[in-house]
């Protein structure tokens, strides 16, 4: 019976242990996401979170193809707004573990390609201005 | 290169132009920044003009401003490190004569690059500047062996630590962009900026197809020639001193 209730507080430990350490869920199992910077979208948060790859395909073949610039659905802007400061007071990159990019599409077992071209950090306000 | 110190060499650019000779531009000044949500213009011809009299062999202010404006790392590998342009020195067997001039993507009106790329990645804006979309590119390289200023690049390796105004990784082959995300903002290349501003000002960039402009106006009245203009692939930038 001892050994049955260590087995049981021991699980209890280690599951909470497991959990905390995780830290990106939230009480109702969706994964936290950090505050973005901005107080609000360029789109309602439902439009982003069903459509926001196909906004941002469409205007990236405009950019690039047309050189349309300015337009609304830009990812330098998407990351420029939701990454956040690390504890030495620079950005942290949208693509790692319990960022915003990161901890959604972890959740919803989507690997982002993105990120393998495009820069994971808001530009410097220092050196240029994005473009 | 500073923002402020970019927009203050352009606006006392404008001045000198407008002091020195009103009506005639003798400093290539960028053109006015494309409104937003407006695509490129078949009206313009974005090109370059280099004086190879002006280009020391030992200079490498356009190629250092390159890879600082489009984060291209050195690994220490020149056979395959990315690079958008080279100094090619060149002599004349007969006389000696040796002249150094930077080659980059020729931005031709018919690209050899566009004409075989299978994906239809390769492919030119409608001012003319040649890009690769890197979103449809899959690396075949036919673009490279076409190409024959040999002005693209394929990336072996992952890349970290991109510039937002140029995204680039790894099975992708990239080249010049006539830095378009700084001509869609009204400025000058870098390569070129850094000319004028480190080197020699053997560089000017302007619209081809723009009568009133410096380069327009010089290639007009002077001799100037295109590499490998037995080809026919007209391209957007001309050298002189060759």
């Amino acid at each position: 019976m001892n050994r049955l209730r260590l087995a049981v507080i021991g699980f209890v430990v280690l599951a909470t242990a497991i959990l905390a350490g995780h830290g990106a869920m939230a009480g109702d199992g969706r994964p936290a996401l950090p505050q973005a910077k901005g107080s609000v979208c360029v789109e309602d948060t439902q439009v982003m979170r069903r459509n926001h790859m196909d906004l941002l395909k469409h205007q990236r073949n405009d950019t690039l193809r047309q050189g349309v610039r300015g337009g609304k659905h830009s990812l330098a802007e998407c990351v420029s707004c939701h990454a956040t400061d690390g504890a030495d007071g620079k950005p942290v990159p949208v693509t790692a573990e319990g960022q915003f990019c990161q901890s959604c599409h972890s959740f919803a077992a989507v690997s982002i390609d993105c990120f393998s071209c495009h820069a994971t950090v808001p530009a410097d306000p220092a050196r240029t201005a994005i473009r | 290169m500073t923002d402020t110190s970019r927009r203050a060499f352009l606006q006392g650019t404008a001045v000198a132009a407008v002091t020195l000779a009103p009506g005639l531009t003798l400093i290539a000044t960028a053109a006015d920044a494309r409104p937003a949500g407006e695509a490129a213009s078949p009206k313009q011809r974005w090109g370059l003009l280099i004086d190879t009299t002006k280009c020391p062999a030992e200079c490498t202010a356009c190629i250092d401003s390159c890879k600082e404006e489009m984060g291209l790392p050195d690994h220490g590998r020149p056979a395959t490190d990315a690079q958008y342009i080279r100094k090619v020195s060149v002599k004349d067997p007969a006389s000696g004569k040796t002249v150094s001039l930077p080659v980059m993507c020729q931005h031709c009106a018919k690209p050899a690059c566009v004409d075989v790329c299978p994906t239809g990645a390769s492919m030119k804006r409608a001012d003319g500047i040649v890009l690769v979309d890197r979103h449809i590119c899959i690396g075949c390289r036919f673009c490279m062996m076409a190409c024959p200023y040999k002005a693209r690049s394929f990336i072996h390796e992952d890349q970290t630590g991109q510039k937002i105004a140029n995204p680039r990784g790894k099975g992708c082959v990239e080249g010049c962009t006539l830095c378009a995300h700084r001509v869609d903002a009204g400025e000058m290349p870098a390569c070129t900026e850094a000319c004028q501003n480190r080197g020699k000002g053997a560089m000017v960039f302007g619209d081809l197809n723009d009568p009133a402009s410096e380069i327009a106006v010089r290639v007009a009245t002077e001799a100037t020639t295109r590499i490998r203009a037995d080809l026919k692939l007209d391209p957007a930038v001309r050298y002189q001193g060759i």
